[in-house]
Order: structure tokens, then sequence, then C-alpha cells
């Protein structure tokens, strides 16, 4: 087991494509570390290189201490999971689970104590003597897992691993693998675009952004301050609302008037934007303290909880979560007002937090 | 191009024909078996006329007027074909053995030389790949035969003219191209994961693409091959410019040569032909499911 270390990753690909402009991660031993952007972010980049399926074009990796940027693949003693399984279609489960202890030269009859016993661990013991077409999704998905446990690596490096799984099996699946990362102990490196699978698995987060980490940090600290607008409208849904906001006399007050609690040490010759999100307004009966008049423009009733699109004359509508026992209809007139801590603020042009 | 004309065609017409094809009626249906009968018959004819003339006894063959039914069989012709009159090989069977090994040779050539190359495409990025792409199916833009007079004149320098090793290397050349683009289709519908896979599980890149991508490419290889061998089989110009003694000569310009001396022996001409197009057909037969996969590639979602 082993912690991995990136350092200034930079990948280029002869095309001229830059898909990783500037990576730093230092992945803890026994993490599980999640990757989360975009398509096109640079995060399964990252991750290939890590595997050693991309040569970087500068920058290092670390698996535990070895420096293993010229080592290839098979040499890193990582295993990988695939977002389409790459479940060799001529082969058996059972042979399939062989493939990589058979790649070792492992004596035959290790290989088949082993994969007779991370087949008990899976479950897999019925499909053993199945080909991948005969196996479903989930099935696949399982087996998949079960070839990367076979060889007990040093890490395990999950691309997507769940896109293809319907929404059901997927958090099946989440909770099983969250579960076996936690009994074994093994470094785990996570990639995903979707930020629940992220928030739920992950004990930090890496928040990816055109070839750039924008925030690493636990889920809570990342969903309560993102540490830029990209972070902050890409967590939540639905995402923070981001109101231009002034400084005046000690308080916060945001375009429609809306008054916020101010943060310490905000720069005032600034244009910036605080960060609110749908939980820490409040849609109130109008005229209430401390509102400004509004109107509900939409609300969309999910069952446990109801979002208000709320007009309060600022530069953008807002959104508010309330419980369903608020009930609001389109077109009421309304109050609304700020009930969290201090908000996130960034500044417009950097794009960054200042406070 | 491998579909029977069972397939590509409603059958005649029965009673019991789905009620979408009688919308026409029945004098559209009679229109149709009318038109897809004439049509048989006219490309069949000589492929049967072939067949016929090949087991005629020679004066049938040339009897006036032409005998469709009620000729005396014989095997003589078939028999020419391979024994010579005083016993021995016949020179046309030395061609058809030529034929074998400059055709299965290139073939061989161009798909060991195609397939790897093939891969590569598909595998990797590449500086100016689509143009690199372009410029090798480019090669096929023009028709062979412009370049038969620089071909030949260049051969004569290197001592390649009537050579088997001369066809050879022709036909590769003519082949590679089109094994690389019809490859390229067949392994960019081979995930390039399981090769990622393969690695991490503890192979080398080629030790991958030699264990996993391979087996999965065995179909799509088969049809190219084919495809490669019938066009070696079948070329001509370049068989008759480029070699001239009996040692070399393939059999098109063998059974072409058969024609043109005083007297025609039709009967060993049908037969040459039958047994030269049979090994096609029988090829053809066996990977006609992956010719239609080849042809139709991309056409069917993974």
């Amino acid at each position: 087991m082993a912690g991995i270390e990136v350092t200034s990753l930079h990948k280029r690909y002869p095309d001229g494509t830059v898909a990783v402009e500037h990576v730093d991660l230092s992945i803890g031993d026994g993490e599980l570390f999640v990757m989360l952007g975009p398509s096109g972010c640079g995060k399964t980049t990252t991750l290939r290189a890590m595997a050693g399926l991309e040569r970087q074009t500068s920058g290092d990796i670390r698996i535990g201490d070895t420096l293993v940027n010229d080592l290839p693949p098979a040499e890193r003693d990582i295993a990988m999971v695939f977002q389409f399984y790459a479940l060799y279609p001529h082969l058996r489960t059972r042979d399939n689970l062989a493939f990589p202890l058979r790649a070792e030269g492992k004596p035959e009859k290790e290989v088949k104590e082993r994969v007779a016993e991370v087949a008990r661990m899976m479950q897999l013991e019925r499909l053993l003597d199945r080909k991948p077409q005969r196996l479903s999704g989930g099935e696949q998905q399982r087996v998949a897992l079960a070839r990367a446990l076979v060889r007990r690596p040093r890490a395990f490096l999950m691309d997507e691993p769940l896109t293809n799984l319907d929404a059901e099996l997927r958090a099946d699946v989440r909770t099983e693998i969250k579960h076996l990362q936690a009994e074994l102990g093994t470094t785990m490196v996570y990639v995903t675009h979707d930020q629940v699978e992220a928030m739920s698995l992950g004990h930090r987060i890496a928040i990816l952004n055109k070839g750039r980490v924008e925030q690493v940090g636990t889920p809570l600290e990342v969903y309560d301050r993102p540490a830029s607008l990209f972070c902050a409208a890409f967590i939540g849904s639905p995402p923070m609302n981001l109101i231009e906001v002034e400084v005046a006399d000690d308080a916060l007050r945001g375009s429609g008037g809306l008054v916020l609690t101010p943060p310490a040490g905000l720069p005032r010759d600034r244009a910036l934007v605080a960060g609110v999100r749908p939980e820490a307004l409040e849609v109130t009966a109008p005229g209430a303290d401390r509102t400004v008049p509004a109107r509900v423009v939409s609300a969309e009733a999910l069952g446990d909880e109801i979002i208000y699109v709320v007009d309060h004359g600022g530069a953008s509508d807002v959104r508010v979560r309330m419980p369903p026992t608020v009930r609001f209809a389109a077109d009421d007139r309304v109050g609304l007002r700020h009930s969290g801590g201090t908000p996130p603020v960034y500044d417009t042009s950097t794009e960054e937090l200042v406070a | 191009m491998a579909i029977t004309i069972d397939e590509a065609v409603p059958g005649p017409a029965t009673d019991d024909a789905p009620p979408a094809r009688r919308r026409g009626g029945r004098g559209r249906m009679v229109v149709e078996v009318l038109l897809l009968t004439a049509l048989a018959v006219a490309m069949l004819f000589p492929v049967l006329w072939m067949l016929e003339t090949s087991i005629k006894e020679n004066r049938d063959v040339y009897a006036v007027p032409a005998k469709f039914f009620g000729f005396d069989l014989t095997l003589d012709h078939y028999k020419d074909v391979f024994v010579a009159r005083g016993g021995g090989r016949s020179d046309l069977s030395g061609s058809f053995l030529n034929s074998v090994v400059v055709a299965g040779a290139s073939t061989v050539l161009a798909t060991v030389l195609g397939v790897p190359a093939a891969w590569a495409y598909s595998r990797f990025t590449l500086k100016a790949k689509k143009d690199q792409l372009f410029f090798i199916l480019s090669t096929r833009f023009m028709p062979p035969v412009v370049v038969v007079i620089p071909i030949f004149l260049m051969y004569r320098t290197l001592g390649l003219i009537d050579t088997k090793l001369g066809l050879v290397l022709i036909y590769a050349a003519f082949n590679v191209p089109f094994t690389i683009w019809m490859m390229k289709g067949f392994v960019d519908e081979v995930p390039a994961e399981y090769e990622d896979a393969a690695m991490l599980d503890g192979y080398t890149r080629l030790q991958a693409f030699w264990r996993v991508t391979l087996p999965l490419l065995v179909p799509g290889i088969a049809a190219t091959a084919v495809f490669a061998l019938i066009f070696s089989w079948n070329e001509f110009v370049f068989a008759v410019f480029l070699t001239s003694s009996q040692e070399v000569r393939t059999a098109p310009p063998a059974i072409a040569g058969l024609i043109g001396g005083t007297t025609v022996d039709w009967g060993l001409v049908a037969a040459s032909a039958v047994v030269f197009a049979v090994p096609v057909l029988v090829f053809a037969y066996l990977v006609r499911k992956h010719l239609v996969a080849g042809v139709t590639l991309g056409a069917v979602r993974r």
C-alpha cells in the first residue's frame, strides 16, 4: 500500500491539445481520493498518467517512495477499473480473474486459490464459467472490481466505474466500493463527473477544471467554501446563488437589497460576488422581518423539498431550498432573507475566493 | 457483396407472400418476376455457358447451331488443365501453382505489414495522422495500369522482371493500403481499454496487442485477407507486363494466352476458367459473414 504524489504534472498531446495544464496532488496512504470535474477537465488524463497509460509531458509521479515516471503500467503495481469494464470478451469470468495473476507467472495452484477467494468475497461463484456477454452490467462491474482486487495492488484507480450502470444499481455498487475500500484500506483514486458520487465516496475531493486543480478538500469543505467561482457553480444541485454584492457600512448588500453577513477582511475596491447556498435563503410571507420584497417565479416540488426560483429585483433570480411545509405558488408576493452564516465571497475578475 | 440472390431480392411471388408485397397487385408482381428473371439470365448465362463448354465434347463445342442440350459429356478438358498431353504436369497447372504462391505470399505480406500499421493508426496519437491516412488511401486513387511502365523500368533495373518475388512485392504494395484502411475499422471497434487493462495486469503493450486485441481481430483479419487474396489472384495487367516465362507466369495471363493461336481450344479455356474461379468462390463463401461486416462496419452500434 502506498500514497500517490503528483508534482507539476503537464500533458500535451502531439496534436497540440493540452489535456493537463498543471496538477499537484498529494494522496495519502489508504485514502479514498476523488477527482471531480466536467468532461475535458483533465481528470482522466491525470489518472491515466498515474497508471502509466499516458506519458506526461513533464512533471513527476511517485507511488509510495518510487518515482514511476519511466515505469510501464505493469511495473507500477496498481489496478484499474474502467468505465466500460474492459473484461476480456473471449475469456470466461474465471480466466478474466486469473489473467493478472497468470501475467505475473504465479503457480496455477495459487491462481486457483486466489480466484476462488476473490469470487467468494465478491459473490461471483455462480458466474465463474460465463463469458462477459452473458453477464449483466452490474455483474460485469463486480467482475471488473474483482479482477482489480485479485492482485492485491498498492493502489486502485477507478475511471468513472459507475457511469454505465442504471441509477439504482449505481447506488448499490457505490456503497460496495466504499465498503471494500474501508475494509482493505488500500489507496483508491476515483475519477467521476458526478458530484453525488464524489461527495458520498471521497475522503477528499479534488475539483479539476481546464487541466488545473481548483480545490482540494473534504466533501464538506468543498461544499461550504468552494475555492473559486467554478467550484461554486459546479458543486451542489441546484448550485450556489452567485449574488453581486457591495460592502457598505460593515454590511454586505447584494443587488436587489438582500443583506448578507459580511466575512472579515473584505477588500473594498473590487467587484465582488457572494456564493449563497439555496438552503441559506428563506422565502417568507411578504413584509416579514429583515426581508426584501420578492416574487415567486416558479416552484419545483421535489417531495422532500421545494426549490423556489425567486425574483427579488437583483441582477438574476435566486434559488431557494425550502421544506415542503412552506407552500407558495408562482407569482405569489413573498419576502426573501438570508438565514445562513457568512457566505464565501469571490473576486469577479480573478474568480478566486477572497474571504 | 456477399449477399446471395435469395437474400437480396424477394423470391418468386407465391400466395403466402406478405401482404405488403401485394400492394402493387398481381400485375406488378408478374412484372417484377419477369424483370428479375431476365436479369438473372443475362447475368448467369456466361457462367452457365462456361460451365457447359467445359464439359462438352469438342465437336459439340464447335457445333453450329450451338447445342444447349443433348451434348456428350466429358471431363477431358479438366484433365487437360492439369495433365500435359504426353503425360506429366501441364503448363497450366504450373501457372495455377504460381498463382497460389504469388497470391498467398503477397496476402500474407500485406497482412503482416498492414495489421500492425492499422493498430498503430487506430491506437496512437500521431502527428498529421489524418494526412498520413489520406496519403495511404491516395495511392489507390489512380488505376494501377498508369504505373505499369515506370514499374517495368524499375523492375528491370532491380532484376525483378519475370520473378515471382516481383509480383509478390507489387501485389503486396497494392494490398497494404487497403489492409490498413479496412483493418483500422476493425481495430477501432475493439475498445482500447482491453489493452489498457492488459497492460495494468502486467503485460507490455505488444503483449497486450498479441494476447488481447489480436484474438478479437481474427474475423476482421480473415475478411481483409480474403479481399487481398482475391485481388492478387485476379490481377492480370501486371502479371502480363512483368512476367514472360512459363515458370513464373500466373494463371490469368496463362489462361488468356490460350486464346489467340490459329485454333482455340475453347473447352480447355472454359475448364481452366472454372478451375480459376472456384477458389475465390469458396473463400468468399467461407467468410461471407465477415465480408458483410467489413463493408457495413460502423453501421451497427457497439
